[in-house]
């Protein structure tokens, strides 16, 4: 455990302060905000980039919550490739059921 | 083979000492990613059914449009309570901050703390009943919503729409649930003799799944609630 | 050979090679949490259902030896059926890959048991309450009867009201839980308890192709999770998924069924490529050719192995583009494959090689799966699988590659390692008898059956009329069976003959290379008295510095009269023996099984659930409360 524990003690000296996990907070309360309003922003809402920046924005989330909060980008790079690697296996399996299921499809315009 | 390394007998300085490790890694760190990993596949899984069965209905209610039963002639409105979730979705992001908040507090326990506010951070009693209080609104609203929505007439069964709502939801619930009993155990083993500095791990443990699990509201939110 | 093997010191005849010391008795068993034992218990328990899914076979054949036999109904053929695929993956080559990961990826980085040892221990147990679940019904006619995949909507309520389905439903999902959880278990072994200087790229074959299927097994197995978890809710509660009125997709299941079904293939096939990894090297003399490429290919396959699912589901008209990317991926997945075919020839070129039965049966892997590979490339093609689909061609196919393969692959570990689990070594000449006579066996079984599927005998049914050209194919394929199970019985009394009488074997009675050879025969609990300090892939050959490691152990670590020394008397701390994890099992398989009563009772129903979910419960907290070592 010797060694573990300055492993540790080695990690956590990179952690982030209380400060920064504030200040990640505000962020995430502020991009939510901004989702929340554009599904009323009838414009946007009824615009063909809501839902990809919907989905941007909550990558984003997603995103800030992993690196930060779950210390991703401070820790180990083991434990982001842990993470990473399923999560690519997921989202692309996903991406893979929508189009076969024809809920995504890449229209090929014939240009006329 | 004269480097033979003679490592005495790893695992003699302490008792929970996890042998000799390769990485200089927890390894319990290391099994809850890859734990993580693995839930990836089961939410991702409940979430393209979702998606697949979106719009596929026969019959109402529907989350976001409005319905009217040919066979009594009852009109139903767009089941989905924005607002209520919208509130519930900040409720469970301040609960990952209260989370990462109690993590900052056990592992920072040579700090000295003489401020009220100082102290307060310091406080990881306070921010693991706080994280576990917050996990408990959640289930709160969620526990309203489902109610709400069996009132109004959709039930579990009632179509594909409210089945896949109903499981993919029910199933993060249960993960609440059981990162609230994880925290109040911590809380009451902090209570009890203290969570040692280090014991970081212990909560950085818990953490990492309840942030997960947020982030995985984070995205059930955006694409369940806020596309149509 | 007889200058490798160890002359035979004969024991006296009652007492085989003990494990771990001083414990002994069916308690010590039970309350076990040494990597070692826990692996034995998965080999006796897996051998085991691999015979009873075998017998099964055995009256499957039997009832389709000639045309309109009755000796089984139908409704008992769709459970033999079902029982015997479900068996034969979940119950014997999946556990017994298990058993070897136990056993051997510990002792081949150099680490004295798994990281979470009782973590282990529940593996194995919550295996066996599960198995002994979902095998039991058979007895009374009422086992799960939808085939081992269990399509939906044929597997709903509406469909199949009985408590059949019910049975492999929850069963299946008991299983699923010992697999992730043996599944995180052994990615951090490998990836945190390797000796000093164990590199990745310094791994045995073996841990390697297991390290992949680990990383395959916790990212598979949540899918199926939830696709039963959707079967398990229609069926119980009423819910959609695969209610087609309420305008569910037929298909859904099957998309999620094999987004876990053909990872799973590989779950299957790739400890058994990995053993034989272990075997060919050995007893070529050679360090196995290309070790880089076998990794990568190995890591390729598995990673391709999520991207080509669909390949299962040509027939059912997924359009053009779908079938164009999944037969592409379908084939370049051939590539690795045939790599590591490739790989294993060169390794036996110009090698020394020395015929034993386990060499015999990793050459037998090498061109049974071949066979199975090719005529998997066949199906590969949208166009040739619509006539192929759900024939008897299938079932040739995947019985040359999991018959062929993992299981020849299996056998070659058993005999390979038998030395090294039970101290003794197996009989090479009842070896030999075993390996040519299942050789026949498994050819006039499964080869016939390409013929058969060809002229267009389809899967699963139960009987059929004499003169469509398929009668002599599937006499032929009965009495391979019979002769399969011949060969079989020569194997097990091999086994327990030499298990009691074997001579005795030494650290290392094949000259092979790596670190499990260096320790004792059977190990100490403790495995490495001293980690071993590793500098290249083949230790154990490696004698740079004049002397290998196992000299090392001899001279510094052990008495002259060849007693081990206790872990006790080494000061190494072992993990406690306990009885939490099998009680942990025991409620997580009392609160899912009793889920059946459902339909049957409901305050019996809650009273079962509850009481199982509450055992469960304080059973982990128990477990997770109380130290693993002794304090000291």
């Amino acid at each position: 455990m010797a060694h573990d524990t300055a492993a540790h003690d080695d990690a956590h000296a990179h952690h982030p302060t209380a400060k920064t996990y504030l200040w990640t907070a505000l962020f995430l309360t502020i991009v939510t905000i901004v989702e929340i309003s554009a599904y009323y922003i009838k414009p946007w809402e009824q615009s063909a980039i809501y839902v990809p920046s919907m989905i941007f924005m909550s990558a984003v989330k997603f995103a800030v919550v992993c690196a930060v909060y779950m210390h991703l980008k401070y820790d180990n790079k083991l434990f982001r490739n842990l993470f990473v690697g399923p999560l690519v296996i997921a989202i692309v399996t996903c991406v893979g059921l929508l189009f076969l299921f024809g809920k995504v499809a890449i229209r090929i315009s014939s240009g006329q | 083979m004269s480097a033979t390394a003679v490592e005495p007998t790893a695992g003699a300085h302490d008792a929970h000492a996890h042998h000799h490790t390769s990485t200089g890694l927890d390894s319990r760190k290391i099994a809850i990613w890859a734990f993580i990993g693995s839930e990836c596949m089961l939410f991702v899984s409940l979430i393209s059914t979702y998606l697949i069965y979106k719009g596929k209905s026969r019959v109402g209610p529907y989350p976001h449009e409005v319905w009217t039963d040919p066979s009594t002639g009852h009109t139903f409105g767009a089941i989905l309570n924005i607002p209520v979730t919208s509130f519930s979705t900040f409720v469970l992001l301040m609960s990952s901050l209260a989370m990462v908040l109690a993590h900052n507090a056990v592992v920072n326990r040579r700090v000295k703390r003489t401020t009220f506010m100082q102290r307060l951070e310091g406080n990881s009693f306070f921010w693991l009943i706080s994280t576990a209080v917050l996990g408990i609104v959640f289930l709160m609203c969620q526990a309203y919503e489902f109610t709400s929505f069996v009132h109004e007439g959709l039930g579990l069964t009632t179509n594909l729409f409210s089945s896949s709502f109903f499981v993919l939801t029910g199933f993060h619930g249960a993960h609440v649930t059981a990162g609230v009993l994880w925290l109040c155990t911590l809380a009451a083993i902090d209570k009890k003799r203290g969570l040692r500095e280090d014991e970081g791990l212990v909560v950085d443990m818990c953490a990492l799944y309840w942030h997960f699990v947020d982030v995985v509201w984070i995205a059930i939110f955006v694409l369940l609630y806020l596309i149509k | 050979m007889a200058t490798t093997v160890a002359p035979p010191t004969f024991a006296p005849a009652a007492s085989s090679p003990s494990y771990a010391g001083d414990k002994t008795g069916v308690w010590s068993w039970i309350t076990t949490t040494d990597h070692k034992r826990i692996g034995v218990l998965y080999l006796f328990t897996s051998l085991f259902f691999f015979i009873f899914g075998g017998l099964e076979a055995a009256v499957i054949r039997a009832q389709l030896a000639a045309p309109n036999q009755s000796l089984v109904s139908a409704e008992l053929y769709n459970q033999l059926f079902t029982m015997h695929g479900t068996t034969m993956v979940f119950l014997a080559i999946m556990p017994l890959s298990a058993a070897f990961f136990n056993f051997l990826i510990p002792l081949q980085i150099g680490a004295r048991d798994v990281a979470f040892p009782r973590l282990n221990a529940f593996s194995y147990w919550v295996y066996l309450f599960g198995g002994i679940f979902i095998t039991l019904p058979i007895f009374a006619g009422i086992a799960p009867n939808g085939g081992w995949f269990g399509y939906a909507p044929i597997t709903t309520m509406q469909y199949n009201p009985g408590l059949n389905i019910d049975f492999w439903v929850l069963g299946l999902q008991i299983l699923g839980i010992s697999s992730l959880a043996a599944g995180f278990n052994f990615i951090t072994t490998v990836i945190n308890l390797r000796a000093p200087g164990m590199h990745l790229m310094r791994m045995p074959m073996f841990t390697w192709m297991s390290f992949v299927v680990q990383f395959l097994v916790v990212l598979a197995f949540p899918v199926i999770t939830v696709a039963l978890v959707f079967l398990q809710f229609d069926r119980f509660f009423g819910t959609n998924f695969y209610t087609l009125t309420a305008g569910a997709d037929p298909l859904l299941w099957q998309h999620l069924f094999w987004i876990f079904g053909h990872p799973e293939v590989y779950i299957l096939i790739l400890p058994a490529f990995g053993l034989v990894s272990e075997v060919l090297p050995t007893f070529s003399r050679k360090p196995l050719f290309g070790y880089a490429v076998m990794v990568y290919s190995g890591i390729l396959i598995g990673f391709l192995g999520f991207g080509v699912w669909a390949h299962h589901m040509f027939s059912v008209g997924m359009g053009p583009i779908a079938d164009t990317v999944f037969s592409l991926t379908t084939m370049l997945i051939a590539i690795p494959t045939g790599v590591k075919i490739f790989n294993w020839m060169s390794t036996m070129w110009g090698g020394k090689l020395q015929f034993t039965t386990a060499m015999c049966f990793s050459i037998g892997l090498v061109a049974m799966f071949t066979i199975g590979g090719l005529s998997g490339v066949t199906h590969a093609s949208p166009p040739t699988d619509l006539q192929q689909t759900d024939t008897y061609y299938v079932v040739a196919h995947f019985h040359y590659v999991l018959f062929g393969g993992s299981i020849m692959g299996i056998f070659a570990g058993i005999y390979h390692y038998f030395p090294k689990i039970f101290g003794r070594l197996m009989n090479e000449t009842l070896g030999k008898w075993h390996f040519w006579i299942n050789m026949i066996g498994m050819n006039l079984t499964f080869g016939p059956m390409h013929l058969s599927g060809l002229l267009g005998m389809p899967r699963r049914i139960y009987t059929y009329d004499a003169n469509q050209g398929w009668d002599l194919f599937n006499m032929m394929s009965s009495v391979g069976t019979a002769i399969i199970i011949l060969s079989t019985l020569i194997f097990i009394y091999n086994f327990f003959a030499s298990l009691r009488n074997g001579p005795r074997a030494g650290r290392d009675p094949w000259g092979a290379s790596t670190l499990e050879w260096s320790i004792p025969s059977p190990p100490p609990e403790y495995n490495f008295a001293v980690l071993p300090n590793v500098t290249s892939r083949y230790p154990l050959w490696d004698v740079t510095d004049g002397h290998d490691l196992s000299r090392e152990h001899h001279e510094g670590h052990e008495n002259r009269d060849d007693r081990v020394p206790t872990a006790k008397e080494l000061g190494i701390p072992m993990p406690m023996n306990t009885f939490k994890p099998v009680m942990a099992a025991l409620g997580l398989c009392i609160m899912i099984g009793g889920m059946t009563l459902k339909h049957v009772n409901f305050y019996a129903f809650f009273a079962v659930v509850s009481g199982g979910g509450l055992t469960l419960v304080i059973s982990l907290y128990a477990w997770l409360t109380s130290p693993l070592e002794e304090a000291h």
